[in-house]
C-alpha cells in the first residue's frame, strides 16, 4: 500500500464518518424542530404537508396563556423546582461529607441500608406518602412536593461521596488546626472544591422538580397550584389529538429553559458524570 | 461516697431528664423532660395504633336507622389504621432510643460527678454535639427524613402485600381489608389469567432490559468513536449537537415521540410514504410497538453513553496508538486491544447500574405506548407493558393494590441484587481509607 493509497482511504473513511455524524445529527435534531414547527403552524392538525409552516402565527402561545393559567404554572414550577434543588443540593452534600470524612458506629450499615431501600419503585409507596401528607394538612401545597423529592435525595449520597472522597485530608486537617469547625470546613472546602458536582446535583434535582408529573399529579389538585409538567400532561390526555399545535407550543415553552441548561452546563455535566464513572 | 450514677439513672428511668436535672444540667433536663411529656401523648395512642394494625379495622362504613332514616356512619378505614399504625410505632421505636441515650447519659454524668468532676454546662454540651457528636447530629435529619418518607412507605407496600386490599371487594372505605399472610403470593402464581400475565411481562422486562441497555450501550459507543475518530473536526459541535435528545426532557421528548410514530398522521409514515413505502402500525402491532419502544430508548439514551465514553477515550494516551500503528496493528486491532478493553474496563460497572435502570424505565413505556397494543390474554397489562408500568396500571387504574406490592416485591428483589452486587464492588463502597 503506497502513501497516497493510505491517505485516500483516511479521507474516505472520514467522509463517511462525516456523513454518519450529520445523518445521526438530524436525528437528534429533527423531533425538536417538528413541534417547533408545529407550534407556530396555524390550524391544530397533526398532519401537515410540509416541516416548515407556509404562515407563522402565534396563536398557539396566546392561547395557552389565555385558556390556562400557564403564567401561574411557571411560577410554581420555578418554585417548587428552586426550592427543591436548595434543599436536595444541601441535604445530599451534607449526607456525602458525614459518609466520606467520619468514622461512627453503624456507618457501614447505614449506607448500605439508604442505598437499598432507595431501589425500591416508588408507586405503592406513594399511596402512603399521600396519606402521611394528608395527617400533615399538606395536601394540594406546594411545601409538600419540596418536601417529598427533597427527603429522597440523601438516598443519591454515594455520587456525592465518591467525590468528597477525593478531597486531600491534608487540606480538611489543616483547616481544623487553624480551628474551623466541620460544617466550616463542608462549606470552606468541600463545597468549593467540587463545583462540577454540585452543578450535576443542582441540575439533577431541578429538572427532577420541573418534569414530575406523577406525583404531583396525585398531591396538586386545583389548576391554579399545578405545576408545567402536571399542566401540559393533563392538557395531553384531555384534548391530544384534535389540538396538537397547542400542545406543541405547550412542548416548546417545557422544554426551553431545561434544554437550554443542560446544553450551557454541558461542561459540567461531563465532568460530573466522569467522577462518577471514574471513582465510583 | 454518695451513689450519683445509680440515683441519676433510676431519675432518669422514671422520667427522661429527671437524672441530668439531678446532675444540675437544667436545660437539658427540661428539654428531655418535654419530650418525655410528648412521649407520654403518643404512648396513649399506642393501644389504638396496635390494634389498628393487627385488625385493620373492625367495622367499614355502614348504613345505620336513625328514627326512619338510613344515615351513613363512618366506620373504620383499614388502610390509613394501617399507615396511623406505622406511624405511631416509628414514632416511638425513635422515643425509645432517646429514652435509653437519655439513661446511659445520667448514668455516665452521675460518675463523672462521683469522681469529683463537675457536670458540663448546656454551652459544653453543644460544643461536644458540634464537635466530637458532629456526624450523628448532621446524619439525624437525612435518616428521619428518609424514615417518614421513604422507609415507612414501603413497609406500608410490603405489609400490603399479605392483605387482600384490592378492589372491588376490599375498598375501604366501604369495605374493610384484613390480612390473609400469603395467599396473594399464591394466587398470582397460581390463578392462570394473573400467571399468565405475570409470566408474560416478566418475559418482555427481561428482553427489553437486555435490548435497551446493550443497544444504547452501543449506539452511545459508536458516535463516540465517531466524534473522537482522529481527522474529525468540530467536536465541540458535534457533541453538543447529540446532547440534545438527552438535555429535552424526556416526558416532552417521548410525548413528541409518540406522535412522530403515530400510524395515520404522523411524519414518520408520511416520509416513508414519500419513498413510495408503506407505513407501519409503529405503536399498534405488538411486535413493532416493542420495536419503537427500543429504537426511541436509543435515541433517549444514547447521548449520555456517548458523554461517558468520550471522557474515557481521552483518557487513553495517544502513544499507545502510535506504538500500536508502528508495530503494524490494523485500525480493527487497535479497537480490539486497546479502546475496547479500557471502555470495558471503565463502563462495565455503569452497564450493570443502566441494566437495573432499565427494568424501572417507567417514562419510556408509559408515556410513549402506556403499555398499548392491549393483550387480551393478559390481566390489565398490554404487549409493552413491563413489571413497573404494570404495577402502577394495577395501582391507579384497577386497584390491585395487594398484586401490586408483589410485584414491587419481586421487582426489588431484582434490582437490589444486581446494584448492592454492583456497589459493594465499588471503591467508593470499600474502605478507602488507603489515601489518608
Amino acid at each position: 500500500m503506497t502513501r497516497s493509497d493510505a491517505k485516500l482511504k483516511w479521507s474516505l473513511g472520514n467522509l463517511f464518518c462525516y456523513a454518519g455524524l450529520i445523518v445521526i445529527g438530524i436525528v437528534c435534531i429533527y423531533p425538536a424542530l417538528w413541534v417547533v414547527m408545529s407550534s407556530f403552524r396555524p390550524g391544530n392538525a397533526l398532519y401537515s404537508e410540509h416541516l416548515i409552516p407556509s404562515t407563522f402565527t402565534l396563536q398557539h402561545y396566546r392561547d395557552l396563556f389565555n385558556t390556562y393559567p400557564y403564567a401561574q404554572w411557571f411560577i410554581n414550577t420555578f418554585k417548587v423546582s428552586f426550592f427543591t434543588m436548595i434543599f436536595s443540593t444541601f441535604l445530599v452534600t451534607i449526607t456525602g461529607y458525614v459518609f466520606s470524612r467520619f468514622r461512627f458506629k453503624g456507618r457501614k450499615n447505614l449506607m448500605l441500608g439508604m442505598l437499598i431501600i432507595g431501589m425500591f419503585p416508588g408507586f405503592m409507596s406513594m399511596i402512603a406518602v399521600y396519606i402521611l401528607l394528608m395527617q400533615l394538612q399538606l395536601l394540594n401545597t406546594h411545601l409538600s412536593l419540596i418536601l417529598v423529592y427533597s427527603a429522597g435525595a440523601p438516598m443519591g449520597y454515594l455520587y456525592v461521596k465518591s467525590y468528597f472522597d477525593t478531597v486531600p485530608q491534608s487540606l480538611v486537617d489543616a483547616a481544623r488546626i487553624d480551628g474551623a469547625g466541620h460544617f466550616t470546613v463542608f462549606r470552606r472546602i468541600m463545597l468549593p472544591l467540587s463545583k462540577p458536582m454540585l452543578v450535576y446535583i443542582a441540575l439533577t434535582s431541578f429538572s427532577g422538580g420541573f418534569v414530575d408529573f406523577i406525583f404531583a399529579n396525585m398531591v396538586l389538585s386545583t389548576p391554579e397550584k399545578q405545576t408545567l409538567a402536571v399542566g401540559l400532561f393533563k392538557i395531553v390526555q384531555g384534548k391530544f389529538a384534535t389540538e396538537f399545535t397547542l400542545f406543541a407550543a405547550g412542548c416548546v415553552l417545557v422544554a426551553v429553559p431545561l434544554t437550554l441548561l443542560f446544553i450551557l452546563l454541558q461542561r459540567y455535566l461531563v465532568e460530573g458524570l466522569m467522577a462518577g464513572s471514574e471513582k465510583g | 461516697m454518695i451513689q450519683h450514677r445509680k440515683r441519676a439513672m433510676i431519675l432518669s428511668l422514671l422520667g427522661m431528664g429527671l437524672g441530668q436535672i439531678y446532675n444540675r444540667q437544667f436545660v437539658k433536663g427540661v428539654l428531655l423532660f418535654l419530650l418525655h411529656i410528648a412521649g407520654i401523648s403518643l404512648a396513649f395512642s399506642l393501644p389504638k395504633a396496635v390494634w389498628g394494625l393487627t385488625t385493620l379495622g373492625e367495622k367499614a362504613d355502614h348504613l345505620k336507622k336513625i328514627g326512619k332514616v338510613y344515615v351513613n356512619v363512618r366506620g373504620d378505614h383499614s388502610i390509613f389504621l394501617l399507615i396511623e399504625g406505622m406511624i405511631v410505632i416509628l414514632a416511638m421505636v425513635i422515643l425509645a432510643f432517646i429514652y435509653i441515650a437519655n439513661v446511659r447519659d445520667a448514668y455516665l454524668i452521675g460518675r463523672k460527678r462521683e469522681q469529683g468532676e463537675r457536670a458540663p454546662h448546656f454551652a459544653e454540651t453543644l460544643q461536644y454535639l458540634k464537635g466530637a457528636k458532629f456526624p450523628q447530629m448532621v446524619i439525624f435529619i437525612p435518616i428521619l427524613l428518609v424514615v417518614f418518607f421513604t422507609l415507612m412507605p414501603i413497609l406500608f407496600m410490603v405489609l400490603l402485600a399479605f392483605t387482600n386490599y384490592s378492589a372491588p371487594n376490599f375498598l375501604p372505605p366501604a369495605k374493610l381489608v384484613s390480612w390473609t399472610g400469603m395467599e396473594g403470593f399464591k394466587n398470582i402464581f397460581t390463578i392462570k389469567a394473573w400467571n399468565q400475565t405475570f409470566f408474560g411481562v416478566a418475559l418482555w422486562t427481561l428482553i427489553w432490559t437486555i435490548c435497551a441497555t446493550l443497544t444504547t450501550f452501543a449506539g452511545g459507543f459508536i458516535v463516540a468513536l465517531m466524534v473522537q475518530k482522529k481527522g474529525i473536526r468540530f467536536k465541540g459541535f458535534w457533541r453538543t449537537l447529540f446532547i440534545i435528545p438527552y438535555a429535552i426532557p424526556q416526558f416532552i421528548s417521548l410525548l413528541i415521540m409518540r406522535n412522530m410514530f403515530n400510524g395515520e398522521f404522523g411524519p414518520i409514515n408520511q416520509y416513508l410514504g414519500y419513498f413510495g413505502l408503506g407505513g407501519l402500525p409503529w405503536l399498534t402491532d405488538p411486535f413493532w410497538a416493542k420495536f419503537t419502544v427500543i429504537v426511541v430508548n436509543i435515541w433517549i439514551g444514547f447521548p449520555i453513553t456517548m458523554l461517558m465514553i468520550i471522557g474515557i477515550l481521552s483518557t487513553i494516551s495517544r502513544d499507545l496508538y502510535e506504538a500500536a500503528e508502528i508495530d503494524g496493528a490494523s485500525p480493527f486491532q487497535q479497537f480490539n486491544a486497546i479502546t475496547l478493553p479500557t471502555v470495558m474496563f471503565s463502563f462495565g460497572p455503569l452497564l450493570v447500574m443502566s441494566f437495573a435502570g432499565n427494568i424501572n424505565n417507567f417514562n419510556l413505556i408509559y408515556l410513549l405506548t402506556n403499555g398499548n397494543p392491549a393483550n387480551p390474554a393478559y390481566q390489565s397489562a398490554g404487549s409493552t407493558d413491563i413489571l413497573i408500568t404494570w404495577l402502577y396500571k394495577l395501582t391507579m387504574d384497577s386497584g390491585k393494590y395487594n398484586f401490586a406490592s408483589i410485584i414491587g416485591i419481586f421487582i426489588f428483589i431484582i434490582v437490589s441484587s444486581f446494584a448492592i452486587a454492583n456497589i459493594r464492588r465499588t471503591k467508593a463502597f470499600k474502605e478507602e481509607d488507603l489515601n489518608r
